[in-house]
């Protein structure tokens, strides 16, 4: 089984292992249904160009999904996530890359505050900010 | 009446005062700290089928989510729902969420439309737990308005930022987590800049008369010498007594609306579309084609009182609007 990452191992300015996430189309759309978030911008491409939309997008409830998985597959299952703070930029459209680097920008007891950007072709997709408190 | 605001808003894209902007501002203030509707309950409880759909979608392997056992191991002693997944719990659905309901978003939306600020993307998500929710939980979500800024340009394009506050409970009324969420209504960039002119009307000796008059500010209504009835549009008979004499009378400015259309289609660059056109019933007993001004298709509604106030479109032109009464 995974073991956790202990607050005692973590100091600010570690950097989190880098996270390549090839945005597929079907990555697109199943997050979108997954997440119930049905607007055609998330899996129709044809009503996504009428929107004004280059293609379908990423919806939001996924990006916040990544930064969340991007945290515990650092941090481990016993990392307890307090809070996620995204800034949204360019949209993640089918056939980009998200790369998500992260590093730690405070520790306070246990309270790990890690700044999180996800960046594609386009430019940062999100800014995050997550506390987490450590094992 | 005939009063002429130098530079005013007829076109959404011309330039405001920066009263305008305050006075729309503060108009704005009202909504702030507004509940919307009643709290949405979640479709479902929290479950596993649901989280298995996300995570595997997402790739996220943490087994907090779907091993039991290792749930029980770790500090969470069960299976938990990622807390990222939060608002997914309170989705709405497929069916899409009607807009014509008259609750304090609408009413926002609206006066955000009324000035041209249409598009919406959204800029930020905060997400704060007070806990991880697990299966079984029947969760709820409330929704207020909290903040709205100041007007901004931005990259997009010009408009404000409304954050809204979704506060998520469970069965017991406990606060779960809670969520800022913030959009930005804005007029698209590209589409700020000037539009061409309003077509010129086609004026003649017959009518240039009632066109310069609007450029001074003041609306006329031509009158009959003959018979004293008064016409409009101007022309030079009277169709009751066919007398060719006339002279004008200012109009008071107060009407309603006897008929109107919103056009879309079509699209003539120097408007807003949809283009909602007036026929006015003036209280003096003559009809008037116009626009009217700060207001939606919606708002419209025939017999609608209006007060009729003349503004500047270009230099060369002036002409009256309809306002509606409050
Ligand atoms: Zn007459």
């Amino acid at each position: 089984m995974k073991t956790s990452l202990s607050h005692s191992k973590v100091k600010a300015g570690d950097e989190l292992p880098g996270l390549d996430i090839p945005l597929t189309r079907t990555l697109i759309v199943a997050t979108a249904i997954a997440t119930r978030d049905y607007q055609e911008v998330h899996h129709d491409p044809g009503l996504a160009v009428e929107r004004g939309s280059k293609d379908i997008i990423m919806n939001i409830l996924t990006t916040n999904s990544f930064v969340g998985r991007y945290i515990t597959d650092w941090a481990g299952p016993d990392a307890l996530i307090r809070s996620v703070k995204v800034r949204l930029g360019a949209p993640n459209y089918p056939g980009d890359t998200m790369k998500m680097t992260g590093s730690v920008t405070a520790m306070e007891g246990k309270v790990a505050t890690i700044a999180i950007r996800g960046a594609n072709s386009l430019g940062d997709h999100v800014n995050a900010t997550v506390e987490v408190e450590l094992s | 009446m005939a009063i002429t605001r130098e530079g005013m808003t007829v076109s959404q894209t011309q330039q405001e005062t920066d009263a305008d902007k305050k006075a729309f501002y503060e108009q704005l203030q009202g909504f702030v700290g507004l509940q919307i509707g009643p709290p949405q309950p979640a479709p479902d409880e929290v479950n596993i089928p649901m989280i298995r759909h996300l995570v595997e979608a997402v790739g996220d392997e943490n087994p907090i989510y779907l091993d039991e056992a290792a749930a029980k191991a770790s500090r969470h002693g069960e299976v938990v729902a990622p807390p990222t997944m939060l608002q997914a719990w309170v989705m709405h659905g497929i069916t899409p969420r009607s807009n014509e309901g008259d609750g304090p978003y609408e009413q926002m939306n609206r006066l955000l439309f009324s000035k041209g600020f249409t598009s919406v993307v959204a800029t930020n998500c905060e997400q704060v737990y007070d806990r991880y929710v697990k299966p079984g939980d029947r969760l709820s979500m409330t929704t207020t308005i909290d903040s709205i800024s100041e007007e901004k340009t931005t990259g997009l394009g010009t408009g404000h930022f409304v954050t809204t506050r979704q506060d998520y409970w469970d069965a017991d009324g406990n606060r779960v987590g809670s969520m800022l969420f913030r959009i930005i209504r804005f007029r698209p960039a590209a589409k700020s800049k000037p539009k061409p002119p309003r077509p010129a009307p086609a004026t003649t000796h017959d009518n240039s008369w009632w066109f310069d008059a609007l450029k001074d500010g003041t609306l006329l209504i031509q009158r009959c010498k003959g018979c004293g009835e008064l016409r409009n549009p101007p022309h030079p008979m009277c169709a009751s007594c066919r007398s060719m004499e006339w002279d004008s009378i200012e109009a008071k400015g107060t009407g309603s609306i006897h008929s109107y259309v919103v056009t879309h289609y079509p699209v003539v660059p120097s408007f807003d579309y949809p283009l909602p056109i007036l026929l006015v019933d003036l209280d003096e007993g003559v009809r008037m084609v116009m626009n009217p001004i700060d207001a939606t298709p919606e708002d419209l509604q025939i017999g609608r009182k209006v007060t009729i106030e003349v503004h500047k479109c270009d230099p060369d032109l002036s002409l009256p609007f309809a306002r509606l009464a409050k």
